[in-house]
C-alpha cells in the first residue's frame, strides 16, 4: 500500500498450510536459522495514520503468531532484524534491542507515516529494550503490551492496558512440549557419539549383548533427561533441575535393570549402573534450564558449582567400580 | 508463575529505594511480578522468584535497579567457562542459537 513514506508491503493474517509445515520442521531444528522473514515495516490490513505499531522479531513463529493474533485488524507491524531468533532470546542477545528499535523506526520513516508516537512491544523483549533511550532517541515512547501475542487483541480493545494475566509467564506441559524436539536434536550428536562409544567397549570386553544393553541403558539414559524431567518438570521433587533429572534417571536406572534381568550382574555393574545413569540424566536436566523462563543466572550457576562435581564424580566412580570389578 | 519455584535466596537483584521515583516501569516489564509499587516507592516482594533477566534494570529511567543478567543456561555456562580459560568449544547444546 502507498503511504507517505513509500510502499508499505501489505500481509494477511491467516496462515496457510506452508507456514503451518515450516512451523513444524523448525521445531524439530530443520531449517529453523533460515526460518525468518526479512525486517521491516509492514501493514496488516488496511492501517491509517493513527492506528497503533506493534513490534516483533523477524523469526517467523514470532512473526506469525503477531499476524495471526491480529485477525481482521488494521494496524502497523514493525519487523526488527533478529537474525531469525525469536523475541525472548534475542533480547537476552540485545539484537532485538534499544539501538535495532530506534533504526527500524528511523529506517521505516515512522515518524512520517503514522500521526501517533507510540510503539507497542511484547513484555518478553524488554531485557534487551530499554525504553526511555529509545522515547530519548527516536521520540517513539515504548509501551509493553503482554507476553503471548493472542492477548494482543484483548490489550488493544482495553485502550492499551494490560491485565495481570497477560502479564505472567505460563509454562505448562504444551509449552515445555515443543521445546523438547529441538533439544533432541541438539543432544543427538553427542548422544550417538558417547553411546556408540560405550557400545563398543563394552561389546568388545564383554560380548556383543553386553554392548547393546549398556547403549540401551545410556540412551534410556538420556531420554530420562531431556524428555522425561522437562515434562515432568513441575511434579520432580526439589528445586533444583539436576536434582529432578536425577530423579528421573534413578526411576529409569529401576526399570532398566528389572527390564534386562539386572538381578544376575553382580554388585559392581549394578553399582555402576545406579551411579551413573542418574547423572547422566542429571545432566541433561540442568542444560535445560536455559529452555525454562524461571531460572536465574546465579541459580543455574550455585546448582552447576555443586551439580557438576557431583555427575563428574559419579561417573568416574561407576567406571572405576567397572575396572576393578573386571581385574580383580 | 505458579507451580514453579527455583533456588531460594540466589538472586543478585538490588533495589536502591531512596533513587526510586514510582514510575511503574519495572512492574511493567517483570515477567514474575518480582516488584510492588506502593505510593511513589517500589519494592522488592517476591526477590526468589527473579531469574535475572535484566529487563527492571535496563527499563529503570534513574537506574535505581541492578542485577547481574546474562546467559542462564548450563551449557551457556560451561563454554563462558571454557572460554575465559582459552580452552574452546562445547559443540551443540545452544538452546537459543
Ligand atoms: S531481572 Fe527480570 S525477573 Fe528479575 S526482577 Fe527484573 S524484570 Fe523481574
Ligand atoms: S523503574 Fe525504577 S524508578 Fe520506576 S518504579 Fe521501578 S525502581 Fe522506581
Amino acid at each position: 500500500m502507498e503511504t507517505p513514506a513509500g510502499r508499505v508491503a501489505r500481509i494477511s493474517s491467516v496462515l496457510g498450510p506452508g507456514d503451518h509445515l515450516g512451523a513444524c520442521l523448525a521445531r524439530w531444528g530443520i531449517g529453523r536459522m533460515s526460518y525468518m522473514v526479512p525486517a521491516g515495516l509492514y501493514a496488516l490490513g488496511n492501517p491509517a495514520a493513527a492506528d497503533p505499531i506493534l513490534v516483533t522479531a523477524n523469526y517467523k513463529m514470532s512473526y506469525d503468531s503477531v499476524r495471526q493474533a491480529l485477525v481482521g485488524r488494521n494496524c502497523w507491524l514493525l519487523v526488527l532484524e533478529t537474525y531469525g531468533i525469536n523475541v525472548w532470546c534475542a533480547a537476552g542477545k540485545g539484537t532485538f534491542g534499544t539501538g535495532e528499535l530506534v533504526n527500524r523506526i528511523t529506517s521505516s520513516r515512522l515518524a512520517n507515516i503514522v500521526s501517533h508516537r507510540r510503539v507497542i512491544l511484547p513484555i518478553l523483549g524488554a531485557p534487551g529494550v530499554s525504553a526511555h533511550e529509545v522515547a530519548r532517541r527516536s521520540g517513539f515512547s515504548v509501551s509493553y503490551a503482554a507476553i503471548r501475542a493472542n492477548d494482543l487483541p484483548e490489550y488493544l480493545d482495553k485502550g492499551l492496558t494490560t491485565t495481570p494475566a497477560m502479564q505472567s509467564l505460563n509454562f505448562n506441559f504444551y509449552d515445555r512440549l515443543v521445546l523438547i524436539p529441538v533439544e533432541l536434536v541438539l543432544a543427538l550428536k553427542s548422544i550417538a557419539v558417547a553411546g556408540g562409544g560405550l557400545f563398543v567397549s563394552f561389546a568388545v570386553t564383554s560380548g556383543l549383548g553386553a554392548g547393546l544393553t549398556a547403549f540401551l541403558g545410556w540412551l534410556g539414559a538420556c531420554l530420562a533427561g531431556i524428555v522425561v524431567g522437562p515434562l515432568l518438570l513441575p511434579w520432580l521433587p526439589g528445586r533444583s533441575f539436576a536434582v529432578k533429572g536425577a530423579v528421573a534417571g534413578l526411576v529409569w536406572s529401576v526399570l532398566f535393570f528389572l527390564l534386562v534381568g539386572g538381578q544376575a550382574w553382580g554388585a559392581g555393574p549394578t553399582i555402576a549402573a545406579f551411579l551413573a545413569l542418574p547423572a547422566v540424566s542429571a545432566f541433561h536436566t540442568l542444560n535445560f534450564t536455559g529452555c525454562s523462563p524461571y531460572t536465574s543466572r546465579s541459580g543455574v550457576k550455585k546448582e552447576m558449582r555443586m551439580a557438576i562435581p557431583a555427575m563428574g564424580g559419579a561417573v568416574v566412580v561407576s567406571l572405576l567400580v567397572l575396572l576393578v570389578g573386571r581385574f580383580l | 508463575m505458579k507451580g514453579f519455584r527455583y533456588l531460594k535466596d540466589v538472586a543478585t537483584l538490588n533495589l536502591d529505594q531512596p533513587t526510586c521515583i514510582g514510575c511503574g516501569r519495572c512492574l511493567e516489564v517483570c515477567p514474575h511480578q518480582v516488584f510492588s509499587l506502593v505510593g511513589k516507592q517500589a519494592s522488592i516482594v517476591d526477590r526468589d522468584a527473579c531469574m535475572e533477566c535484566g529487563a527492571c534494570a535496563l527499563n529503570c529511567p534513574v537506574k535505581a535497579i541492578t542485577v547481574d543478567c546474562g546467559v542462564g543456561c548450563a551449557s551457556g555456562m560451561i563454554n563462558e567457562w571454557l572460554q575465559e580459560r582459552k580452552l574452546g568449544k562445547l559443540g551443540g547444546g545452544n538452546c537459543c542459537s
